[in-house]
């Protein structure tokens, strides 16, 4: 099987990663029909076994789907590319931002499946069928914003907005989980988002009052 | 970071056989992407075992204890109410580690398994000891986050809260390996810079972490995680303390106390026991134990103030489970 081969019959699966189902339906088929002709039965019962090893993918690229906000986009990543430089260089959602590249500033926040994560730190051949929600993905439609983005600006709850995207992306989490946050909440769910320009204050008042208002906008599981 | 190859593991038997060598399990991926864009890690396969079904489970058993599948994560312990009544040392170590977005992703088997955070060892420009060099630069360099404690040889501080936390109850670890499978102690677990710089742990190549176990409580039991860091938000342990008191009435019968980022390995303090145990336990005797787990402490050129807050930190455990 060919680079270029492999490269064609890799899907995402249920569960996350490549299925047999992708691989099948690629260049194994052809193995197997091969085995078919040369080597009989035998060859069939082990060109199958050989399929039912979990295919090796990489290290050039592969093709995988994310669902992203709401959408299946096919991508061609290596598998060392992150979740991050999927989401920003090839499907120009530039919204998520990358500043450490290590985990620990969280300007990448993205959710999956509504649970916020460090996309610099996850792989996109990991995300598998899990739903991706990102910054342009929290408003409920064209007209509208999600109530914590209508809260930032109302507040002014940024200076240099670099921190932003991921500051609101842990907001509404938040509030997803928990519709009437106190104060320690919002402390807690924003503890790992650095703000250098220090707006801290103003991004727990603007999360409050977004709770007050009480519409939640996406939750990020589809 | 490197380029590699990516493959999923289906079972567990699956995941042993395909790892070894250049070949590297990963579960929530974080401390091993860490490494591999630091250049300090170059695995030419991941093997993933994130969706490898059935390890992200927390059971209890009256008879066996707390189980945990290694892929449950630290978010989850926080969130288990189950873990928070009974383990509340466990549940506040992996509550108050790292970032709620790291806990959703962390997992406890990774977690046991990080390697430390020394910059030198973190960084591809200095090749110390532990990386196979001949220096450790952190004794005559910048050693302000560094161990008190068996820090002679490489200083490094076990960089892992649920370490401190497990130790204490005396967590032990089902290792599962081409051979089959065995337990170990988790206090047994680590390996200090005496016995072998390159490693912080003892598990094989070619093992995976099937499980940790918490052993039942005795009634009336009660565990305590107490961490300083330098800033309210975030932020890495400048100390941390782990502490489980068995009560027979107003006398402790048995206590284990644990000091994390203090030394190499998860540090029981022995002398800090038995100044417990058989007594009541109050601030008196609180003070005496908490001075002596800081006894016979070898600070380093910047890090002598971590001894005070142990000291703090001990005391203030102790009296907060009694
Ligand atoms: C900003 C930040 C702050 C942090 N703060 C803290 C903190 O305060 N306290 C703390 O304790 N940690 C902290 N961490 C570290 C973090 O908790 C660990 O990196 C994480 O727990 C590792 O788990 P993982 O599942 O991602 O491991 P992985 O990266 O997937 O694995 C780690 C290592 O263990 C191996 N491995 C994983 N699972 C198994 C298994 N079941 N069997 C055999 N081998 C296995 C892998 O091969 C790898 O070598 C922090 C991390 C960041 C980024
Ligand atoms: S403390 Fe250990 S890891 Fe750090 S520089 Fe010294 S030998 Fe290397
Ligand atoms: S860019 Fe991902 S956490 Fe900083
Ligand atoms: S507004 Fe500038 S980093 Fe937060």
């Amino acid at each position: 099987m060919s680079k270029e081969d492999e490269r064609m019959s890799v899907e995402e699966s249920p569960k996350g990663g490549v299925s047999r189902r992708g691989f099948l339906k690629g260049a194994g088929l052809t193995a197997a029909g091969a085995a078919i002709m040369e080597g009989g039965l035998l060859g069939v019962r082990e060109a199958t076994a050989a399929l039912r090893e979990p295919p090796v993918v990489g290290p050039g690229s592969v093709s995988v789907t994310l669902k992203v906000n709401g959408a299946s986009r096919r991508v061609d990543v290596e598998p060392r590319t992150t979740l991050a430089e999927a989401l920003r260089f090839e499907l120009g959602l530039t919204g998520t931002k990358v500043v450490c590249d290590r985990g620990s500033c969280s300007a990448c926040t993205v959710w999956l499946d509504g649970t916020p994560v460090c996309s610099c730190m996850t792989l996109a051949v990991d995300v598998g069928s899990r739903a991706v929600t990102t910054i342009e993905g929290l408003a409920p439609d064209d007209e509208r914003l999600h109530p914590v983005q209508e809260a930032f600006i109302e507040y002014d709850a940024m200076q240099c907005g670099f921190c932003t995207p991921g500051m609101i992306m842990s907001c509404a989490a938040l509030l997803n989980r928990k519709a009437n946050p106190t104060l320690e909440d919002v402390k807690t769910a924003t503890s790992g988002n650095l703000c250098r320009c220090g707006t801290y204050p103003k991004v727990f008042e603007a999360t409050l009052a977004a709770a007050k208002t009480g519409g939640h906008g996406r939750k990020g599981g589809d | 970071m490197n380029s590699f190859e990516w493959t999923e593991a289906k079972t567990v038997e699956d995941a042993v056989a395909r790892m070894g060598g250049s070949s590297v399990v990963k579960a929530g991926g974080l401390d091993l992407l860490d490494r591999m864009k630091e250049g300090i890690s170059t695995p030419a396969r991941l093997v993933n075992i994130r969706n490898v079904a059935g390890l992200d489970a927390i059971r209890e058993d009256a008879k066996t204890g707390l189980h945990l599948g290694p892929l449950v994560t630290l978010a989850q312990l926080d969130a288990s109410s189950l873990v928070r009544r009974r383990y509340t040392a466990l549940a506040d170590a992996a509550g108050h580690a790292a970032t709620p977005q790291i806990r959703n992703v962390a997992t406890v088997g990774g977690n046991l398994l990080q390697r430390p955070r020394c910059w030198y060892f973190r960084s591809e420009d200095f090749h110390c000891l532990k990386k196979g060099g001949d220096t450790c630069f952190a004794l005559e360099g910048e050693n302000q986050y560094h161990a008190i404690f068996g820090n002679r040889v490489c200083a490094i501080v076990h960089p892992s809260a649920t370490a401190t936390a497990l130790v204490a109850l005396g967590a032990r670890l089902e290792l599962t390996g081409p051979g089959g499978k065995r337990e170990v102690a988790l206090e047994d677990f680590f390996v200090t810079p005496e016995k072998d710089v390159r490693r912080e742990n003892s598990i094989g190549e070619k093992e995976l972490i099937t499980a940790v176990r918490v052993p039942p409580l005795s009634q009336g039991t009660r565990s305590v995680y107490l961490k300083q860091g330098e800033k309210e938000s975030f932020d890495w342990p400048v100390a941390d303390v782990a502490v489980v008191l068995e009560r027979s009435g107003v006398r402790c019968t048995r206590a284990s106390i644990v000091l994390g980022a203090a030394a190499p390995v998860p540090l029981r303090v022995r002398a800090a026991e038995e100044a417990l145990e058989g007594r009541a336990v109050n601030e008196e005797t609180a003070r005496v134990a908490a001075s002596a787990a800081v006894r016979g402490a070898t600070p380093l050129s910047r890090n002598g103030y971590k001894v005070p807050i142990f000291e703090t930190l001990v005391r203030r455990a102790i009296m907060a489970a009694a």
